[in-house]
């Protein structure tokens, strides 16, 4: 894993006048510095902090921790919170924020079941059918969150919280609050199945990744996105269409949650009503961990990679450990906590430079 | 010589208070302009109308001649005006050179670019490439401009406008925040601007900077243009006495 934050590395051309000698020799330093810099970053400290993690785990438990059967556990229970937390990165870094990810997905999860029960049979379209449905109400509830964050101006930390609450409660109104537990054949062959002996889940979660990594590190929407988290004005005097750059990161972030919903459909053969109200601070948690700024204008893929398997390496581990999962979730509100006092004393350091 | 830009009894009204008063300004080609006044003279107000980001009430902008209207701060941009704010109003978490993109991002040839991708080493380059001819000492291209110094950070903030100012270039009191050393660099860059042929307007509270720097000075009052000085002409004396009025004997006697 690179953690270059998508640097493009210059062109090396041997027919340069000899006047550039001088030039090409500062780049070669400034390369060394860049490469000094990445090393100095969140991404590279928490890699770290993940590799403590799996060696404490290791040397507890050998066998059951460090087995293939488990890292596919880790990595399978990962991937929806991968999917979220994509999203989010872009989110955060464009200074915004939303809590109601969990309770979206819940909805999109619960809309997704009923509308594969609806169209019926087995086989792929109404997989798909209630694939597209469940993204589609995902983006739409992300799309109520941005307008009333950009045009109606209110707060995205109340937007959002408010939304937590209503979205989840209409979910259990659909349901009476029982979850589905029907669901096609094809669906849960294709949440079992795996290819090069890594889950269909999980590849969904990479392909996510990687497609919106290189969106964020390398093409023009990405550099909006971090130039409306560092400063929305100078967004606007440069001409970005801020409200409308942010409406597409909260529709995004909706339909994370739905596709997100349609893993753990996949993965559980059931919806999971009542199975995700601490999703939220799994996802902010890895996020922030792996070198977002919560204050916008900061962050990288990698480091949401690596950031959002701390708390599920943690999970997992500690089950195996024989100890009360309940600590994974009273170390992980800490760790969020410690990261972002953390990232606010990097900024204040930077400030004074 | 004619003008580059003209300003015609520019009107601007805020609630009660009468900003622009049908001020006149003019800017020519190759040389910095003061635009000097006492707060609240209405420098500002001025500056924002001339660069597209508030309407007048009323009044007439000629640029080359041209009776113009400037839509928004992209239109100004798009006719080669361009401004640095008194903000700034950088990326504090981007390089210099993301800074000097900003908006006008360049992209990769081919299907990369039509993916929209972006070419950062060529910005770069180019970037680095303004940084040097205009004579400044940024030199960190990877840096956040949070880290770079003030001076630094005027300087990329300047290049940046300087860049794609081909006709007219605004810096709002742009040597406020900054030391000795720094002021010069930016004064220096200034003179270096204009001799590109592109009209410079310096507004500044400094008369001695003024008076270094500017071939015209226009002096601005109560919203009104009240005097025009040729900058070898003037002295640091007559240029407060315009300011304040203790020059214009009219506006002196009221009942
Ligand atoms: N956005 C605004 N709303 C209300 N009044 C304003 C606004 N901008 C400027 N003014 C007023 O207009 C007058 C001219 O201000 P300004 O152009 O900023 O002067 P200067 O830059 O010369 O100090 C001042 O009296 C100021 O208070
Ligand atoms: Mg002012």
């Amino acid at each position: 894993m690179s953690a270059s934050g998508g640097a493009t590395p210059t062109a090396q051309r041997s027919d340069q006048p000899e006047a550039e000698q001088d030039a090409r020799a500062q780049a070669r330093v400034e390369r060394r510095q860049a490469l000094a810099r990445t090393l100095n970053t969140s991404p590279v400290y928490m890699f770290g902090v993940l590799l403590c993690i799996f060696v404490a785990f290791t040397v507890v438990n050998a066998t059951a921790f460090t087995s293939v059967a488990n890292v596919q556990n880790i990595t399978l229970s990962a991937a929806p919170y991968l999917v979220m937390a994509v999203a989010t990165t872009y989110l955060m870094i464009a200074s915004g924020l939303d809590l109601s990810i969990g309770s979206v997905l819940v909805f999109a999860n619960v809309i997704e079941a009923k509308v594969m029960g609806a169209v019926g049979g087995d086989g792929t379209a109404p997989v798909l059918i209630g694939l597209v449905a469940g993204i589609g109400v995902g983006a739409g509830w992300g799309l109520f969150n941005g307008i009333c964050v950009t045009k109606l101006r209110v707060p995205a930390l109340i937007t959002t919280l408010g939304t937590l609450g209503a979205v989840l409660g209409a979910a259990d109104l659909i349901t009476a609050g029982n979850d589905i537990r029907t669901v096609p054949m094809s669906l849960v062959n294709f949440g079992a199945d795996s290819f090069l002996g890594v889950s269909y889940i999980v590849w969904v979660a990479i392909v996510v990744t990687v497609v919106f990594g290189l969106i964020l590190h390398l093409t023009r929407f990405g550099r909006h996105t971090y130039i409306v988290g560092s400063n929305i004005e100078a967004a606007r005097r440069a001409g970005i269409n801020v409200d409308r750059h942010l409406l597409k990161l909260y529709a995004l972030s909706g339909a994370s949650a739905g596709l997100a919903g349609f893993l753990a459909l996949a993965q559980f053969a059931s919806t999971t009503i009542s199975g995700h109200s601490t999703d939220v601070i799994t996802v902010i948690t890895g996020v922030v961990l792996g070198g977002t700024s919560l204050f916008g204008g900061y962050g990288w893929m990698v480091g949401t990679v690596i950031g959002i398997l701390i708390p599920i390496t943690l999970n997992n581990g500690l089950i195996i450990a024989n100890v009360q999962p309940f600590w994974q979730q009273v170390a992980t509100g800490f760790i969020l906590i410690a990261a972002v006092y953390l990232d606010q004393l990097k900024r204040r350091s930077r400030e004074r430079a | 010589m004619s003008a580059v830009l003209e300003a015609r009894d520019i009107t601007k009204r805020y609630g009660h208070v009468q900003a622009l008063s049908g001020a006149c300004f003019e800017a020519h080609k190759g040389e910095v302009t003061a635009l000097i006044g006492d707060n609240g003279a209405g420098k500002s107000t001025l500056v924002k109308v001339l660069s597209g980001v508030i309407a007048p009430d009323g009044g007439e902008i000629l640029l080359d001649g041209e009776p113009t209207r400037l839509d928004s701060p992209q239109h100004a941009k798009r006719l080669g005006v361009e401004t640095v704010f008194q903000d700034l109003a950088l990326a504090p978490d981007l390089g210099p050179a993301d800074n000097v993109f900003v908006g006008r991002e360049l992209f990769k040839p081919g299907w990369r670019g039509r993916l929209r991708i972006l070419d950062k080493a060529e910005m770069r380059r180019q970037a680095l490439d303004a940084f040097v001819s205009m004579g400044t000492d940024v030199k960190d291209m990877h840096a956040p401009v949070a880290a770079l110094s003030g001076g630094q950070r005027q300087s990329v903030a300047i290049c940046r406008s300087v860049m794609w100012a081909d006709r007219v270039l605004f810096l709002d009191e742009p040597t406020a925040a900054l030391g000795v050393r720094q002021t010069r660099n930016v004064l220096k860059l200034v003179r270096r601007v204009a001799e590109r042929g592109v009209a410079v307007i310096l507004i500044s509270h400094n008369m001695t900077e003024v008076l270094e720097v500017a071939d015209r000075i226009e002096v601005l009052r109560l919203g009104q243009r009240v005097a025009q000085y040729r900058g070898k002409d003037t002295s640091v004396e007559e240029l407060v006495g315009a300011m304040t009025g203790a020059l214009d004997f009219h506006e002196e006697v009221r009942p």
